[in-house]
Parts: C-alpha cells; structure tokens; sequence
C-alpha cells in the first residue's frame, strides 16, 4: 500500500484536469455555434452561395465601365411575396437584356392594399450561385426597408450592372426578390 | 481492507461487505452517488421514455392503418411524429446507453465508481424534469412541438405553437445532462483505470463511449447553440434565421445537422461495443482485428463532422458541395465495413451458441449492415432527390436505429442482467421476445423502402391509395413490435425477482473485468483497484 499513498491526490488532480479541459471543449463549440453564423456569411459572401447579393450599393466607377458590347445577358427578374405578405409586388418587365458593363434600369411596383401602415423589405437572390458576385445593384430598393402608408403606391427604381468578369458560360441570370412583412419588427 | 484480491480469470472473488450498503426508502434513489444505483435510474428512465416514445408511434401507426383520416387530427399527428423522434433520441436510446455506461464502464475498467459521482447524480436527475416539461407541451395552449424532430426554422421559430420555448428549454436541460454525464465518462475513462489498464486493452464498450463522450461534448453545445438562436429570433428580435431581418433559414439547417449528424452516431457507437464484446463471448473465440475496431470508431467519429449537408442535398447547393458532402458520406462505409468484417471473421469457424444477446447481436449485425445500405443509397445525391423527405429516409434511419441502438441494448441487457440482478433471465421467452421483436420490427419498416421508393412523403398523415398495403402490414408489424416490449418488462421483472442463481461468470466465452466480481455485483466493487495482466 505504501506506494499509493499519494496516489488519490494525483489521480484528483489529473481528473480536475480531464474535467476542465472538458469543460473548455465544451464551451468552446457552444461558442463555435455562434461562430458559425459570421462565418456562413462570409463564406456565402465569397462564394456567391444561395444567392445572396452584396447589401451595399456597388459603387459605379466610370473608369471601370468598359460596356462589353460582344455578349448580351438576359437578366430576369422574380418578384415573391413571402407567406402572409399581402402588398401587389411585380417588376415593371419581366426581363432585360443588357452587354456586361452596361446599366440596367427597371422598375419595381409595390402597393399597400390595406388600411394600415406597413414595412416591407426586399431580400434578393440570384441564380446561378456562381453569377452572384458578377450581378451588382447599384441602385436598389432592396438596401433599405420601404414604408408604405395604407393605399400607397410606390414605383422603385433598380439599377443593375452585370460585371464584364461574368463567366462566359452564363448567358441567363435570374434575380429573385422575396418580399417580407417587417413590420413587427419595427 | 486487507484481502481483496481479483483476477481476470474469473476466479471466487470475496466482496467488500464491510462498506456500507444502499440507504433505505426512496431517498436512496433521490441522493445516491453510486454508479450502479444511477446507472439503473438511466436505464429505467429510458425504458418509460422507450413506451411513451412507442405509444406514440402506435397512434402513428394506427392513423396510417388506412388512408384517409380516422383517427387523430392532422395537427395532432404532427406532434406525435415530432414528440415520437424527439422522446425516442434523447429520452430513451441516448439515456439508455449512459446507464449502460454508469453501470459497466467502471466494473470494466476496475474502478470504483465514476470520477464524479455527485455531478453524475445530477445530469441524470436533470433527466425526468426535462421529459416532463417536454412532454407537458402537448397539453398546453396550440398543442406540443409540431414541426418535425428536426426543427427547421422558420417552421420552429415563425409558425411554431406558443409552447415551442419549453421545447427549447427542454433540449437546453437535455443537452446540459448530456455534457455532464460525457465529461464524467471521459473523465472516468482517462484518469480511473486500473493499474496495467492500458489504452489498447480496454473493452470496445469503454473504447467506444469514450469517443462518443467527446462526440457528445463537441455537438451538443452547438445544438445548445441553435436553439439558444431560435429562443432569441422568437423573442429578442433577432434574425438569426429570419430572411427578412438579413438572416438565413438555410444556416439554421447547416447548424443543426453539424450536430445532428455526429448525434446519430453518438445512438450507434456505444451499440458497436456492446456488439463487440457479446459476439467473441458467444463465438468464444476472441475478437477479430481490436485494433482495427478502434481505429475504424475514431475514424467514423472524425468523419462524421464532415458530412452534415448529405442531409440537406436538395436545399439548393453548388455541384462542389453536392460532390463534396457525397464522397465523404461514401468514405464512411469504409470504417464500417471493417467493424462489420471483423464481427462476420469473429464468428466465422467459432463455437457458437445462440442465448438471447447473441441473437440480438446477429441480428444487429444483419439488419445494421441493410440500414448501412439503404444508407449508401441516400448519400448518393442525384438519386436523393428521388429519396429525399419520403418513407424511403425514414426505413433507412429505422433500420439502423432499432436494429441498431435498440436491438443492441436489448442485447446489452440480457448479456448483463445475470450481472446486475444475480439471476439468470428466462431464456425461452427471451427468445420469443427476440423473434416477436425481429418479426414485427422487419414487418414494420421494410415495406417502408417500396413506399418510399415510389414516392410516398414522410410526416404526412395520410396517402394515396396505392400505398394502402404496405401500410397495413407495416402498422400490423408495428403494433406487434410494441406490445412485444411489454413481454421484454416482464422479462425483466421477473429476472429481478428471482430465477436461477447467476455464477460470477454466466457466459462461457465472456471476458473482461465485471465477470470477476460476484453476482449480482456487489453495491461496491473494485474499491482496491484489480491487477490486470
């Protein structure tokens, strides 16, 4: 027995040591699952995956806007309301044509049918995934929530750039918007 | 204190008699730290768990007897299909598998007790408090959670019924006993072992629980996590999972199969261990390729981190991903052909004898490898798009979950009953509990792959009529399965109250250190650590 008289002590100590380095581990991946959520959107950002545009108007820059008149891309356009969304939402034509380096101008119409004030906000998309970073919305109504008093029409304007880097392979791009009731939110 | 000796071999081994007993009446149960005494908690728990999970699939079963609705209304069949998956993963087969753990992990390492027993008593009473609150969500207000064990957003968050945030905190109980009663196995494995216990000669049981206590530990906070997410989009404002405040319901799903799919393996793995000691006891031959067992474990636990989206192949992703996610599920046939080569070669040329665990056993290993199967066919992504949400998803994930975690614990149960009650079961209807089990758990859910395959969805109370016959029999089978476990509580019962006397060693071919100690196990054991050779 004499050789495990301090044997318990050393035995607490390195379980102490397993418990803690669990209980890090532990923690670590509660904090990893939050992680995910910055890290899903960076690499959605970088990969252009499901669709999800840049947020922020892209910035025009004469220089860069060598119109490739070689290629013409169809661009079409999706107007969804999302469950329970009651406004009329429908883009002014439902497709364009433009060269890479060239603006597209269109409109979109919403209209509040009810009686009540309300948010709306558009989330766009766009297919295929590869396409998204070459699809750049300079002008959007997309980059803010719209408000619309009861009965109010509103004509919003869109403004696109399909990038002259657009693979050659793509000849067709779809944007899709989904049109969501925020207003409990604000 | 003086003259407890043991072996390996099996010889009389004296009891410390001189330690004190079990308390008596019930506070014995509400403060014991004792292994043994929680590990029973663990098991009975999960056994109410399994019959109140089971009811809830005979209503299932009884509402798709025929097509139409008869008998449950559509909202209510969904809680019962949600409560079904939720009752049976984290009340019955994950809590079945802890009291496995309580009660063999430190008899099979020669420890005295779990590193922390008081902690141990706590995550498994966190355990009823959480069932109850879950289960009470079915009598409140808008009904039970209804949304799929699964719980997508938004169909959780945005149109989920009010009592959707005592689902939450139940899972956040459920996950925290989850973690605790991990971290005690990890600690009791690395730091209790007896002397001469190395790494490389511990039972396959201990080898897999351990590395599922680190799977546990790495995806139940992250679990923890999403619906921590889903509590703050219903009531913060948040949009974590909301498209329109700039969230993305696709990320809830990425989130929740990170954890999801290690979780189906932490409901397998253990069932590997139990496999792998009942088969060499019942060949009495040794088991083939040790080594290569732990290693295929390790290597089927590392994997599954890398496979979560093959759950999610028609949520829109690029060609790459879908690639990506195929070959790597495709990969994990590997590992688990060897552990399954490896218990055919265990048998191959043995002396075997089929009592009731083995039975269990050789089917586990049959119906598994069809599940395993069925499972490969599902990770091929283009055809997925056929499979996917239909009855086909459903008989895969059956069949390696009820020939697979329950056949095995099933197994694990008559193997070491003799063990835990110091009575041999009865054999005979062990046997019928067995063919009753096999017969109804294959009538069930094997016509399961033709509706599926034809294009009949899950989760949907009624269907088209061409399905009608297949649905019968699997509802006959499914009935059969479940009154069938009343005769497996019978069983039991009459084990614990009597029977023929159980040597310390009831099983010719068994080996390992929890057949050196007396039957039934004495409330202390190996309080003077045994010498393993």
């Amino acid at each position: 027995m004499s050789d495990q008289v301090d044997e318990p002590q050393t035995v607490e100590r390195s379980t102490r040591r397993t418990v803690v380095r669990s209980i890090l581990v532990a923690c670590g991946m509660f904090a990893f699952g939050f992680a995910l959520v910055p890290l899903y959107n960076v690499f959605c950002k970088v990969t252009g995956l499901n669709g999800k545009t840049d947020p922020d108007p892209y910035l025009y820059k004469a220089t860069e806007a060598k119109v490739d008149s070689s290629r013409d891309i169809k661009v079409q356009f999706i107007a969804t309301k999302n469950a329970g969304m009651i406004w009329d939402f429908s883009p002014s034509t439902p497709q364009v044509t433009v060269h890479p380096g060239e603006p597209g101008l269109l409109t979109f119409v919403a209209k509040n049918p009810t009686d009540k004030r309300m948010i709306g906000q558009a989330i766009p998309s766009v297919t295929p995934f590869e396409a998204t970073n070459y699809l750049h919305k300079v002008e959007c109504f997309c980059f803010t929530t719209q408000t619309l008093e009861a009965g109010e029409e509103k004509v919003m304007p869109l403004r696109i750039i399909v990038d002259q880097d657009l693979p050659k392979h793509i000849k067709k791009l779809t944007l899709s918007y989904t049109l969501f009731d925020v207003t409990h939110m604000y | 204190m003086s003259t407890v000796t043991d072996s390996a071999e099996g010889t009389d081994v004296k009891a410390h008699e001189d330690h004190h007993g079990p308390a008596k009446g019930l506070m014995r149960w509400v403060l014991t730290t004792n292994h043994k005494d929680i590990g029973s908690m663990y098991l009975w728990f999960s056994f109410a768990m399994f019959l109140t999970g089971g009811a809830m699939a005979m209503i299932i079963r009884a509402e798709l007897f025929q097509p139409g609705l008869q008998i449950v209304e559509p909202a209510f069949f969904n809680q019962m299909t949600t409560m079904h998956g939720l009752i049976m993963v984290f009340g019955a087969v994950m809590p079945a598998f802890v009291g496995l753990a309580n009660w063999m992990i430190p008899m099979m390492i020669g420890a005295p007790d779990m590193a922390m027993p008081r902690m141990n008593n706590w995550s498994f009473w966190i355990l009823p408090f959480a069932a109850v609150m879950l289960i009470s969500t079915l009598f409140m207000e808008g009904g039970g959670p209804n949304f799929g064990w699964t719980f997508y957003a938004p169909l959780s968050t945005d149109y989920g019924p009010p009592s959707t945030t005592f689902f939450i905190f139940a899972i956040h109980m459920l996950g925290i006993s989850s973690i605790m009663g991990a971290i005690n196995i990890i600690a009791t494995i690395l730091n209790l072992r007896a002397p001469g216990m190395t790494m490389m000669k511990m039972p396959l049981f201990v080898w897999t629980w351990l590395i599922t206590a680190y799977l546990l530990i790495a995806v139940m906070p992250v679990l923890a996590g999403a619906v921590t997410m889903m509590l703050m989009d219903i009531h913060f404002g948040t949009s974590f999972f909301n498209a329109g405040g700039g969230g993305d319901p696709v990320l809830f799903q990425h989130i929740f199969w990170f954890f999801g799919h290690p979780e189906v393996y932490i409901m397998i793995l253990p069932s590997f261990g139990i496999v792998s000691a009942i088969i060499p006891a019942f060949a009495r031959k040794h088991l083939f390729g040790y080594t290569s067992m732990v290693y295929a474990t390790a290597s089927i636990a590392f994997l599954s981190f890398l496979v979560w989206a093959h759950h999610m192949f028609t949520v829109g992703m690029p060609l790459i991903g879908e690639l990506f996610f195929m070959y790597a599920t495709m990969l994990i046939a590997v590992p688990t052909g060897v552990k399954v080569f490896n218990w055919v070669t265990t048998m191959f040329r043995g002396s075997m004898t089929f009592e009731a665990p083995m039975l269990f056993s050789t089917a586990f290993v049959v119906l598994f490898t069809i599940g395993g199967f069925s499972g490969l066919m599902l990770s091929i992504a283009p055809a997925d798009f056929q499979y996917h949400d239909t009855y086909f998803v459903v008989a895969h994930f059956h069949y390696v979950l009820v020939p697979g975690a329950i056949f095995a614990i099933f197994a694990a149960t008559y193997y070491w009953l003799p063990k835990w009650t110091g009575h041999m079961y009865d054999e005979t209807l062990a046997k019928v509990h067995f063919w009753m089990s096999f017969i109804g758990m294959n009538l069930t859910f094997f016509p399961m792959h033709f509706v599926g395959l034809a294009g009949m969805p899950r989760r949907i109370p009624d269907y088209a009529l061409q399905f009608a016959n297949f649905n019968e029999i699997s509802s006959i089978g499914g009935f059969l399965f479940g009154t069938t476990q009343f005769l497996f509580l019978f069983i039991i019962i009459k084990c614990i109250r009597g029977g023929e006397k159980a040597p310390a060693k009831p099983w010719e071919g068994a080996e390992g250190l929890e057949w050196s100690v007396p039957s039934p196990a004495p409330y202390h054991t190996f309080t003077t650590p045994p010498d393993v050779k």
